[in-house]
Protein backbone atom coordinates (compact mmCIF):
# COMPACT_ATOMS: atom_id res chain seq x y z
CA UNK A 1 0.00 0.00 0.00
CA UNK A 2 1.32 3.26 -1.12
CA UNK A 3 0.29 6.80 0.62
CA UNK A 4 0.79 10.24 -0.19
CA UNK A 5 0.21 13.61 1.91
CA UNK A 6 1.55 16.84 0.93
CA UNK A 7 1.43 19.64 3.47
CA UNK A 8 1.60 23.46 2.87
CA UNK A 9 1.71 27.03 5.11
CA UNK A 10 3.69 29.80 5.78
CA UNK A 11 7.43 29.33 7.15
CA UNK A 12 7.25 29.25 10.71
CA UNK A 13 3.82 27.05 11.27
CA UNK A 14 6.19 23.76 11.90
CA UNK A 15 5.28 22.23 8.06
CA UNK A 16 8.81 20.65 7.93
CA UNK A 17 8.38 19.53 11.40
CA UNK A 18 4.84 17.98 10.81
CA UNK A 19 6.64 16.62 7.38
CA UNK A 20 9.37 14.88 10.07
CA UNK A 21 7.09 13.49 12.60
CA UNK A 22 4.53 11.88 9.95
CA UNK A 23 7.71 10.38 8.17
CA UNK A 24 8.88 8.79 11.31
CA UNK A 25 5.65 7.87 12.68
CA UNK A 26 5.49 5.95 9.20
CA UNK A 27 9.10 4.23 9.76
CA UNK A 28 7.82 3.40 13.09
CA UNK A 29 5.25 1.63 11.35
CA UNK A 30 7.15 -0.37 9.12
CA UNK A 31 7.34 1.53 6.12
CA UNK A 32 9.74 2.95 3.74
CA UNK A 33 9.22 6.94 3.54
CA UNK A 34 10.20 10.01 0.60
CA UNK A 35 9.98 13.20 2.39
CA UNK A 36 10.24 15.74 -0.15
CA UNK A 37 10.78 19.72 1.62
CA UNK A 38 10.22 22.37 -0.65
CA UNK A 39 10.90 25.88 0.53
CA UNK A 40 11.34 29.41 -0.02
CA UNK A 41 14.83 31.34 0.78
CA UNK A 42 13.12 33.18 3.41
CA UNK A 43 12.37 31.50 6.45
CA UNK A 44 9.28 32.87 8.45
CA UNK A 45 6.73 34.32 6.65
CA UNK A 46 7.52 32.74 2.87
CA UNK A 47 5.74 29.83 1.66
CA UNK A 48 6.61 26.30 3.19
CA UNK A 49 5.53 23.02 1.75
CA UNK A 50 6.48 18.96 1.93
CA UNK A 51 5.60 15.65 0.47
CA UNK A 52 5.45 12.85 2.24
CA UNK A 53 5.13 9.41 0.24
CA UNK A 54 5.28 6.17 2.39
CA UNK A 55 4.66 2.48 1.32
CA UNK A 56 5.30 -0.91 2.62
CA UNK A 57 7.28 -1.52 -0.84
CA UNK A 58 8.83 1.02 -3.38
CA UNK A 59 7.74 4.57 -2.47
CA UNK A 60 7.90 5.67 -6.26
CA UNK A 61 8.60 9.60 -7.28
CA UNK A 62 8.77 11.92 -4.44
CA UNK A 63 7.24 13.93 -6.73
CA UNK A 64 3.50 14.38 -6.05
CA UNK A 65 1.41 15.79 -8.80
CA UNK A 66 -2.27 15.11 -6.98
CA UNK A 67 -2.16 14.34 -3.65
CA UNK A 68 -4.55 12.16 -2.21
CA UNK A 69 -4.49 14.14 1.48
CA UNK A 70 -3.63 17.47 1.55
CA UNK A 71 -2.84 19.30 4.99
CA UNK A 72 -3.32 23.54 4.12
CA UNK A 73 -2.18 25.68 7.15
CA UNK A 74 -2.73 29.02 5.72
CA UNK A 75 -4.66 30.91 2.60
CA UNK A 76 -2.27 31.13 0.19
CA UNK A 77 -1.16 27.25 0.03
CA UNK A 78 -5.41 26.92 0.18
CA UNK A 79 -5.70 28.86 -3.29
CA UNK A 80 -2.68 27.46 -5.06
CA UNK A 81 -3.34 23.61 -3.61
CA UNK A 82 -6.65 22.44 -3.11
CA UNK A 83 -7.68 22.09 -6.52
CA UNK A 84 -4.85 19.71 -6.97
CA UNK A 85 -6.08 17.00 -5.11
CA UNK A 86 -6.75 13.65 -6.16
CA UNK A 87 -10.26 13.23 -7.05
CA UNK A 88 -11.81 11.18 -4.18
CA UNK A 89 -9.31 12.78 -1.58
CA UNK A 90 -9.58 14.73 1.15
CA UNK A 91 -8.47 18.64 2.10
CA UNK A 92 -7.71 19.08 5.50
CA UNK A 93 -8.17 23.02 5.84
CA UNK A 94 -6.56 25.38 8.72
CA UNK A 95 -10.15 27.16 9.34
CA UNK A 96 -9.38 29.68 11.38
CA UNK A 97 -6.90 31.16 8.69
CA UNK A 98 -8.89 29.92 5.56
CA UNK A 99 -12.16 30.96 5.09
CA UNK A 100 -13.97 28.22 2.87
CA UNK A 101 -17.71 29.52 3.17
CA UNK A 102 -19.08 28.50 -0.23
CA UNK A 103 -15.94 26.33 -1.50
CA UNK A 104 -16.68 23.67 -3.37
CA UNK A 105 -13.99 21.13 -5.38
CA UNK A 106 -16.18 18.68 -7.23
CA UNK A 107 -15.04 15.15 -6.07
CA UNK A 108 -12.44 16.56 -3.46
CA UNK A 109 -13.78 16.18 0.57
CA UNK A 110 -12.82 19.60 2.32
CA UNK A 111 -12.51 19.06 6.10
CA UNK A 112 -12.48 22.72 7.96
CA UNK A 113 -10.31 22.44 11.57
CA UNK A 114 -9.78 25.54 13.38
CA UNK A 115 -6.11 24.28 13.97
CA UNK A 116 -5.02 28.08 15.21
CA UNK A 117 -7.92 27.96 17.63
CA UNK A 118 -7.36 24.07 18.79
CA UNK A 119 -3.58 25.22 19.44
CA UNK A 120 -4.51 28.61 21.48
CA UNK A 121 -6.88 26.09 23.40
CA UNK A 122 -3.91 24.35 24.33
CA UNK A 123 -2.00 26.78 24.98
CA UNK A 124 0.84 27.95 22.10
CA UNK A 125 -0.59 28.54 18.89
CA UNK A 126 3.06 26.81 17.79
CA UNK A 127 1.23 23.69 18.09
CA UNK A 128 -0.60 24.04 14.99
CA UNK A 129 1.66 21.32 13.17
CA UNK A 130 0.69 18.60 15.35
CA UNK A 131 -3.27 19.69 15.01
CA UNK A 132 -2.69 19.04 11.65
CA UNK A 133 -0.81 15.74 11.87
CA UNK A 134 -3.76 14.43 14.35
CA UNK A 135 -6.68 15.52 12.05
CA UNK A 136 -4.35 13.97 9.39
CA UNK A 137 -4.17 10.61 11.35
CA UNK A 138 -7.93 10.38 11.94
CA UNK A 139 -9.30 11.16 8.52
CA UNK A 140 -6.59 9.00 6.64
CA UNK A 141 -6.13 6.35 8.86
CA UNK A 142 -3.06 5.80 7.27
CA UNK A 143 -1.61 6.04 10.67
CA UNK A 144 -1.90 5.76 14.06
CA UNK A 145 -2.32 8.11 16.75
CA UNK A 146 -0.19 5.85 18.91
CA UNK A 147 2.90 5.99 16.06
CA UNK A 148 2.68 10.06 15.94
CA UNK A 149 3.03 9.94 19.52
CA UNK A 150 5.94 7.31 19.48
CA UNK A 151 7.87 9.35 16.69
CA UNK A 152 7.38 12.45 18.49
CA UNK A 153 10.71 11.39 20.02
CA UNK A 154 12.56 11.16 16.92
CA UNK A 155 11.38 14.04 15.28
CA UNK A 156 11.92 16.82 18.36
CA UNK A 157 15.27 17.49 19.21
CA UNK A 158 16.45 16.22 22.65
CA UNK A 159 16.02 19.67 24.30
CA UNK A 160 12.15 19.41 23.40
CA UNK A 161 11.47 16.43 24.45
CA UNK A 162 9.71 18.46 27.60
CA UNK A 163 7.00 19.19 25.32
CA UNK A 164 6.13 16.48 24.16
CA UNK A 165 2.97 16.01 26.62
CA UNK A 166 1.93 19.07 25.21
CA UNK A 167 2.18 18.02 21.65
CA UNK A 168 0.48 14.93 22.06
CA UNK A 169 -2.17 16.87 23.59
CA UNK A 170 -2.47 18.89 20.75
CA UNK A 171 -2.22 15.86 17.88
CA UNK A 172 -5.26 14.28 20.37
CA UNK A 173 -7.30 17.43 19.88
CA UNK A 174 -6.90 17.40 15.86
CA UNK A 175 -7.94 14.11 15.97
CA UNK A 176 -11.33 14.59 17.97
CA UNK A 177 -11.63 17.47 15.61
CA UNK A 178 -11.50 15.44 12.33
CA UNK A 179 -13.77 12.34 14.33
CA UNK A 180 -16.14 15.03 14.62
CA UNK A 181 -16.10 15.65 11.15
CA UNK A 182 -16.39 12.58 10.25
CA UNK A 183 -19.65 11.66 12.17
CA UNK B 1 10.90 3.93 22.52
CA UNK B 2 11.24 0.58 20.75
CA UNK B 3 10.76 1.30 17.43
CA UNK B 4 9.62 -2.30 15.78
CA UNK B 5 12.37 -1.31 12.62
CA UNK B 6 15.47 -0.67 14.31
CA UNK B 7 17.66 -0.47 11.23
CA UNK B 8 16.49 2.13 9.37
CA UNK B 9 17.63 5.90 9.79
CA UNK B 10 15.77 8.53 8.10
CA UNK B 11 18.09 11.21 6.88
CA UNK B 12 19.19 13.88 4.06
CA UNK B 13 20.53 12.70 0.87
CA UNK B 14 23.18 14.34 1.25
CA UNK B 15 23.94 13.48 5.22
CA UNK B 16 24.04 9.68 3.59
CA UNK B 17 26.61 10.91 0.99
CA UNK B 18 28.53 12.26 4.32
CA UNK B 19 28.05 8.74 6.75
CA UNK B 20 28.60 6.48 3.68
CA UNK B 21 32.18 8.91 3.26
CA UNK B 22 32.92 7.95 6.61
CA UNK B 23 32.13 4.33 6.56
CA UNK B 24 34.16 3.85 3.64
CA UNK B 25 36.96 5.26 5.25
CA UNK B 26 37.97 8.50 4.03
CA UNK B 27 40.20 10.52 5.97
CA UNK B 28 39.84 14.06 4.57
CA UNK B 29 37.52 16.34 3.08
CA UNK B 30 38.42 19.87 1.70
CA UNK B 31 35.24 21.98 0.56
CA UNK B 32 33.56 25.17 0.43
CA UNK B 33 30.04 26.02 1.12
CA UNK B 34 27.31 26.09 -1.92
CA UNK B 35 23.22 25.58 -1.88
CA UNK B 36 22.31 22.71 -2.63
CA UNK B 37 25.09 20.74 -1.03
CA UNK B 38 26.19 22.09 2.17
CA UNK B 39 24.89 19.32 4.10
CA UNK B 40 27.74 17.70 3.41
CA UNK B 41 30.28 19.76 4.93
CA UNK B 42 28.12 20.64 7.40
CA UNK B 43 28.12 17.61 8.69
CA UNK B 44 31.48 16.18 8.08
CA UNK B 45 33.02 19.38 9.62
CA UNK B 46 31.14 17.49 12.95
CA UNK B 47 31.59 13.90 12.74
CA UNK B 48 35.02 13.74 10.53
CA UNK B 49 37.33 14.79 13.06
CA UNK B 50 36.18 12.49 15.68
CA UNK B 51 37.15 9.84 13.94
CA UNK B 52 41.11 11.59 13.99
CA UNK B 53 40.23 12.64 10.41
CA UNK B 54 40.78 16.17 8.73
CA UNK B 55 37.95 18.42 7.93
CA UNK B 56 39.19 21.61 6.16
CA UNK B 57 37.16 24.22 4.82
CA UNK B 58 39.05 25.28 2.02
CA UNK B 59 39.71 29.25 0.77
CA UNK B 60 37.93 28.28 -2.23
CA UNK B 61 36.62 25.34 -4.77
CA UNK B 62 40.07 25.87 -6.28
CA UNK B 63 41.84 25.74 -3.48
CA UNK B 64 39.60 22.21 -1.90
CA UNK B 65 40.30 20.39 -4.86
CA UNK B 66 44.12 20.95 -5.51
CA UNK B 67 44.10 20.10 -1.39
CA UNK B 68 42.12 16.60 -2.55
CA UNK B 69 44.72 16.43 -5.26
CA UNK B 70 47.58 16.31 -2.56
CA UNK B 71 45.70 14.02 0.13
CA UNK B 72 45.48 11.48 -2.89
CA UNK B 73 48.96 11.61 -3.95
CA UNK B 74 49.63 10.87 -0.60
CA UNK B 75 47.43 7.86 -0.54
CA UNK B 76 44.91 9.37 1.78
CA UNK B 77 41.04 8.27 0.87
CA UNK B 78 39.74 11.97 0.50
CA UNK B 79 36.21 13.84 -0.99
CA UNK B 80 35.35 17.16 -1.93
CA UNK B 81 31.89 17.93 -2.85
CA UNK B 82 30.05 21.16 -3.90
CA UNK B 83 27.36 22.12 -6.85
CA UNK B 84 27.65 23.80 -10.65
CA UNK B 85 29.37 26.82 -10.01
CA UNK B 86 32.19 25.21 -7.68
CA UNK B 87 32.41 21.92 -9.75
CA UNK B 88 33.39 24.36 -13.09
CA UNK B 89 36.01 26.23 -10.38
CA UNK B 90 37.32 22.45 -9.64
CA UNK B 91 37.95 21.34 -13.35
CA UNK B 92 41.14 22.45 -13.48
CA UNK B 93 42.25 20.18 -10.90
CA UNK B 94 40.06 17.50 -11.49
CA UNK B 95 42.31 17.19 -15.22
CA UNK B 96 45.46 17.27 -13.02
CA UNK B 97 44.28 14.28 -10.89
CA UNK B 98 43.14 12.79 -14.24
CA UNK B 99 46.56 13.22 -15.71
CA UNK B 100 48.25 11.94 -12.76
CA UNK B 101 45.86 9.04 -11.92
CA UNK B 102 45.07 10.03 -8.66
CA UNK B 103 41.76 8.44 -7.03
CA UNK B 104 39.80 10.53 -4.97
CA UNK B 105 35.99 11.39 -5.09
CA UNK B 106 33.94 14.63 -6.01
CA UNK B 107 30.19 15.12 -5.11
CA UNK B 108 28.12 17.22 -7.42
CA UNK B 109 24.55 17.98 -5.99
CA UNK B 110 23.57 19.65 -9.50
CA UNK B 111 21.61 23.11 -9.37
CA UNK B 112 20.69 25.19 -11.73
CA UNK B 113 22.97 26.92 -14.27
CA UNK B 114 24.49 28.60 -16.41
CA UNK B 115 26.52 31.05 -14.57
CA UNK B 116 25.33 31.54 -10.91
CA UNK B 117 21.74 29.87 -12.32
CA UNK B 118 19.98 28.72 -9.16
CA UNK B 119 19.07 26.42 -6.44
CA UNK B 120 16.35 24.16 -7.59
CA UNK B 121 16.84 20.47 -9.20
CA UNK B 122 18.52 20.50 -13.06
CA UNK B 123 20.37 17.12 -14.69
CA UNK B 124 22.23 20.11 -17.23
CA UNK B 125 25.86 19.16 -15.52
CA UNK B 126 25.91 15.98 -17.56
CA UNK B 127 27.94 16.67 -20.64
CA UNK B 128 30.25 18.11 -18.18
CA UNK B 129 30.23 15.24 -15.63
CA UNK B 130 30.44 12.50 -18.69
CA UNK B 131 33.09 14.52 -20.87
CA UNK B 132 35.54 14.61 -18.50
CA UNK B 133 35.10 18.29 -17.60
CA UNK B 134 38.66 19.60 -17.64
CA UNK B 135 40.91 20.04 -20.45
CA UNK B 136 43.01 17.09 -22.15
CA UNK B 137 40.70 14.19 -22.96
CA UNK B 138 39.87 11.79 -20.15
CA UNK B 139 36.62 10.55 -18.57
CA UNK B 140 36.21 9.98 -14.25
CA UNK B 141 33.77 7.48 -13.33
CA UNK B 142 30.61 9.20 -12.93
CA UNK B 143 27.74 7.61 -10.42
CA UNK B 144 23.77 8.61 -10.71
CA UNK B 145 22.17 7.83 -7.37
CA UNK B 146 18.16 8.15 -7.80
CA UNK B 147 17.24 7.67 -3.76
CA UNK B 148 18.87 8.33 -0.33
CA UNK B 149 19.82 4.60 -0.40
CA UNK B 150 21.93 4.73 -3.29
CA UNK B 151 23.72 8.36 -2.09
CA UNK B 152 24.92 6.29 0.35
CA UNK B 153 25.65 2.85 -1.32
CA UNK B 154 27.16 4.51 -4.47
CA UNK B 155 28.82 6.98 -2.70
CA UNK B 156 31.16 4.00 -0.94
CA UNK B 157 31.34 2.35 -4.33
CA UNK B 158 32.65 5.71 -5.73
CA UNK B 159 35.67 5.35 -3.35
CA UNK B 160 36.23 2.19 -4.05
CA UNK B 161 36.09 2.19 -8.22
CA UNK B 162 37.99 5.22 -8.13
CA UNK B 163 40.74 3.52 -6.11
CA UNK B 164 40.85 0.35 -7.93
CA UNK B 165 40.65 1.99 -11.11
CA UNK B 166 43.01 5.14 -10.15
CA UNK B 167 40.37 7.44 -11.71
CA UNK B 168 38.69 10.00 -10.35
CA UNK B 169 34.99 9.41 -9.64
CA UNK B 170 31.62 11.89 -9.34
CA UNK B 171 28.59 11.25 -7.75
CA UNK B 172 26.00 13.36 -9.85
CA UNK B 173 22.67 13.89 -8.12
CA UNK B 174 20.75 16.71 -7.91
CA UNK B 175 19.03 19.18 -5.40
CA UNK B 176 16.05 16.70 -5.20
CA UNK B 177 18.01 13.84 -4.09
CA UNK B 178 20.33 15.96 -2.01
CA UNK B 179 17.52 17.54 0.07
CA UNK B 180 15.00 14.93 0.33
CA UNK B 181 14.89 12.48 3.20
CA UNK B 182 14.32 8.76 2.90
CA UNK B 183 15.04 5.97 5.40
CA UNK B 184 17.80 3.89 4.20
CA UNK B 185 19.70 0.85 5.99
CA UNK B 186 23.48 2.36 6.59
CA UNK B 187 25.40 -1.02 5.62
CA UNK B 188 28.37 -1.62 6.89
CA UNK B 189 31.49 -1.25 4.07
CA UNK B 190 31.65 -4.13 1.64
CA UNK B 191 34.66 -5.83 1.81
CA UNK B 192 36.63 -5.30 -1.57
CA UNK B 193 39.97 -6.18 -1.98
CA UNK B 194 42.18 -3.22 -3.38
CA UNK B 195 45.64 -3.26 -4.93
CA UNK B 196 48.23 -1.41 -2.41
CA UNK B 197 48.78 1.77 -2.87
CA UNK B 198 52.22 1.72 -4.22
CA UNK B 199 52.25 4.75 -5.92
CA UNK B 200 51.45 7.52 -3.25
CA UNK B 201 54.27 9.90 -2.50
CA UNK B 202 54.57 8.63 1.46
CA UNK B 203 57.98 9.30 2.06
CA UNK B 204 59.10 5.78 1.79
CA UNK B 205 62.34 6.63 3.34
CA UNK B 206 66.28 6.39 1.72
CA UNK B 207 67.19 3.53 -0.36
CA UNK B 208 64.35 3.01 -2.24
CA UNK B 209 62.76 4.26 -5.45
CA UNK B 210 61.29 7.31 -5.38
CA UNK B 211 57.76 8.29 -6.19
CA UNK B 212 56.65 10.56 -8.16
CA UNK B 213 53.05 12.01 -9.04
CA UNK B 214 52.61 14.05 -11.97
CA UNK B 215 50.49 14.95 -15.08
CA UNK B 216 53.43 16.91 -16.65
CA UNK B 217 54.73 14.37 -19.59
CA UNK B 218 57.49 15.78 -21.99
CA UNK B 219 59.39 12.24 -22.51
CA UNK B 220 59.61 11.12 -25.75
CA UNK B 221 56.24 9.54 -26.47
CA UNK B 222 55.29 9.52 -23.27
CA UNK B 223 52.21 11.23 -23.68
CA UNK B 224 51.05 9.20 -26.20
CA UNK B 225 51.40 6.24 -24.41
CA UNK B 226 49.67 7.44 -21.55
CA UNK B 227 46.94 8.35 -23.56
CA UNK B 228 46.69 5.21 -25.04
CA UNK B 229 46.96 3.73 -21.71
CA UNK B 230 43.79 5.57 -20.30
CA UNK B 231 42.23 4.96 -22.90
CA UNK B 232 42.28 0.86 -22.42
CA UNK B 233 41.87 1.53 -18.94
CA UNK B 234 38.19 3.53 -19.62
CA UNK B 235 37.58 0.34 -21.72
CA UNK B 236 38.14 -2.19 -19.21
CA UNK B 237 36.13 -0.08 -16.67
CA UNK B 238 33.10 -0.03 -19.83
CA UNK B 239 33.68 -4.21 -19.65
CA UNK B 240 33.34 -4.46 -15.82
CA UNK B 241 31.80 -1.72 -14.02
CA UNK B 242 28.07 -1.11 -16.26
CA UNK B 243 25.41 -0.60 -13.80
CA UNK B 244 21.75 0.01 -14.79
CA UNK B 245 18.06 -1.01 -13.81
CA UNK B 246 15.53 -2.29 -15.52
CA UNK B 247 11.86 -1.91 -14.79
CA UNK B 248 9.27 -3.82 -17.06
CA UNK B 249 11.49 -4.22 -19.91
CA UNK B 250 10.85 -7.86 -20.75
CA UNK B 251 7.36 -6.84 -23.45
CA UNK B 252 7.60 -3.39 -23.20
CA UNK B 253 7.01 -1.36 -27.06
CA UNK B 254 8.12 1.78 -25.54
CA UNK B 255 10.95 2.22 -22.75
CA UNK B 256 11.16 5.41 -21.02
CA UNK B 257 15.37 6.04 -19.78
CA UNK B 258 15.96 8.86 -17.36
CA UNK B 259 19.03 8.94 -14.62
CA UNK B 260 18.58 10.43 -11.03
CA UNK B 261 16.05 11.95 -9.68
CA UNK B 262 13.78 12.09 -13.18
CA UNK B 263 14.17 8.14 -13.05
CA UNK B 264 11.91 8.09 -9.76
CA UNK B 265 9.07 10.21 -11.22
CA UNK B 266 9.55 8.28 -14.38
CA UNK B 267 9.18 4.65 -12.59
CA UNK B 268 5.83 6.00 -11.13
CA UNK B 269 4.58 7.40 -14.73
CA UNK B 270 5.59 3.70 -16.17
CA UNK B 271 3.34 2.39 -13.45
CA UNK B 272 0.38 4.73 -14.31
CA UNK B 273 1.31 3.78 -18.26
CA UNK B 274 1.00 -0.52 -17.06
CA UNK B 275 -2.36 0.31 -15.26
CA UNK B 276 -3.26 1.96 -18.51
CA UNK B 277 -2.64 -1.10 -20.16
CA UNK B 278 0.34 0.02 -22.17
CA UNK B 279 3.36 -2.32 -22.41
CA UNK B 280 5.98 0.42 -21.45
CA UNK B 281 9.10 -0.40 -19.27
CA UNK B 282 11.91 1.83 -17.22
CA UNK B 283 15.68 1.66 -18.35
CA UNK B 284 17.94 3.77 -15.68
CA UNK B 285 21.78 4.10 -15.87
CA UNK B 286 23.15 4.03 -12.68
CA UNK B 287 26.80 4.57 -14.10
CA UNK B 288 26.74 7.40 -16.61
CA UNK B 289 30.61 7.00 -17.26
CA UNK B 290 30.71 4.32 -18.21
CA UNK B 291 27.59 4.58 -20.07
CA UNK B 292 25.54 0.52 -20.27
CA UNK B 293 25.46 0.93 -24.16
CA UNK B 294 25.71 -2.89 -24.32
CA UNK B 295 22.27 -2.84 -22.37
CA UNK B 296 20.71 0.01 -24.70
CA UNK B 297 22.02 -2.00 -27.63
CA UNK B 298 20.11 -5.46 -25.93
CA UNK B 299 17.05 -3.88 -25.24
CA UNK B 300 16.63 -1.68 -28.77
CA UNK B 301 16.67 -5.41 -30.17
CA UNK B 302 13.38 -5.80 -29.13
CA UNK B 303 12.02 -2.38 -28.33
CA UNK B 304 12.09 0.14 -30.90
CA UNK B 305 11.18 3.39 -29.22
CA UNK B 306 12.41 5.03 -26.33
CA UNK B 307 11.85 8.06 -24.43
CA UNK B 308 14.62 10.02 -22.89
CA UNK B 309 13.66 12.32 -20.12
CA UNK B 310 15.67 15.02 -18.63
CA UNK B 311 16.09 17.91 -16.36
CA UNK B 312 17.49 19.70 -19.13
CA UNK B 313 17.26 20.41 -22.99
CA UNK B 314 18.54 17.45 -23.76
CA UNK B 315 22.07 16.10 -22.74
CA UNK B 316 22.17 12.31 -21.88
CA UNK B 317 19.47 11.51 -24.76
CA UNK B 318 22.98 11.79 -27.19
CA UNK B 319 24.47 8.76 -25.22
CA UNK B 320 21.30 6.60 -25.96
CA UNK B 321 21.23 7.42 -29.70
CA UNK B 322 24.49 6.44 -29.49
CA UNK B 323 23.62 3.30 -27.71
CA UNK B 324 21.08 1.88 -29.45
CA UNK B 325 20.24 -0.14 -32.66
CA UNK B 326 19.84 2.01 -35.77
CA UNK B 327 16.56 1.34 -36.57
CA UNK B 328 15.54 2.30 -32.80
CA UNK B 329 14.02 5.67 -32.79
CA UNK B 330 14.97 7.59 -29.73
CA UNK B 331 12.09 10.47 -28.99
CA UNK B 332 13.22 13.23 -26.24
CA UNK B 333 11.27 15.11 -22.94
CA UNK B 334 13.14 17.57 -21.63
CA UNK B 335 12.27 20.00 -18.63
CA UNK B 336 14.70 22.80 -18.65
CA UNK B 337 15.62 24.03 -14.58
CA UNK B 338 13.52 26.45 -13.13
CA UNK B 339 11.79 26.75 -10.13
CA UNK B 340 8.57 24.40 -10.28
CA UNK B 341 9.79 22.59 -13.47
CA UNK B 342 9.95 19.15 -11.75
CA UNK B 343 7.45 16.93 -13.85
CA UNK B 344 5.02 15.59 -11.97
CA UNK B 345 4.19 11.85 -12.60
CA UNK B 346 0.97 12.70 -14.50
CA UNK B 347 2.92 15.21 -16.56
CA UNK B 348 5.06 12.80 -17.38
CA UNK B 349 2.52 9.99 -18.33
CA UNK B 350 0.85 11.98 -20.43
CA UNK B 351 3.82 12.33 -22.62
CA UNK B 352 4.51 8.59 -22.47
CA UNK B 353 0.75 8.20 -23.45
CA UNK B 354 0.99 10.63 -26.56
CA UNK B 355 4.03 8.91 -27.96
CA UNK B 356 2.84 5.48 -26.92
CA UNK B 357 -0.16 5.86 -29.03
CA UNK B 358 1.59 7.03 -32.23
CA UNK B 359 4.14 4.61 -32.37
CA UNK B 360 4.09 2.61 -35.54
CA UNK B 361 3.01 -0.87 -35.84
CA UNK B 362 5.38 -3.36 -34.78
CA UNK B 363 6.48 -5.50 -37.89
CA UNK B 364 5.67 -8.77 -38.45
CA UNK B 365 8.99 -11.01 -38.12
CA UNK B 366 9.97 -13.06 -41.09
CA UNK B 367 12.53 -15.28 -42.15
Amino acid sequence: MRHDVFIAGYGGQGVLLAGNLLSYAAIYEGNNVSFFPAYGVEKRGGAAMCTIVFADGDTGSPVVGSPTVSLLLNPLSFEKYAAKVKRGGVCIVNSSLVDITGVELPGIEIIPIPMNQLALEIGDVRMVNMVACGAYSEMSGALAISSLEAALKKALPERNHRLIPANITAIEAGARAARAKKA
Amino acid sequence: MNSPVTEKIFVKGNEAVAMAALEAGCRCYFGYPITPQSDIPEYLSRELPKTGGEFLQAESEIGAINMLLGASAAGVRAMTSSSGPGISLKQEGISYMAGSELPGVIVDIMRQGPGLGGIDASQADYFQATRGGGHGGYRIIVLAPNSVQEMYDLTMLAFDLSDLYRIPAMVLADSVIGQMKESIVANARPEVVLPEKGWAVRGRGEGTEQNVVKSLKLGDGEMEKFHWMMHDRYQLLADKENRWEEYQTDDAELIVTAFGSTSRISKTAVTMAREAGMKVGLMRPVTLFPFPKPAYAALSERCKLFLTIELSTGQMVDDVRLSVARDAEVAFYGRPPGAGSLPTPEELFEQIAHRYRARPAVAEVTL
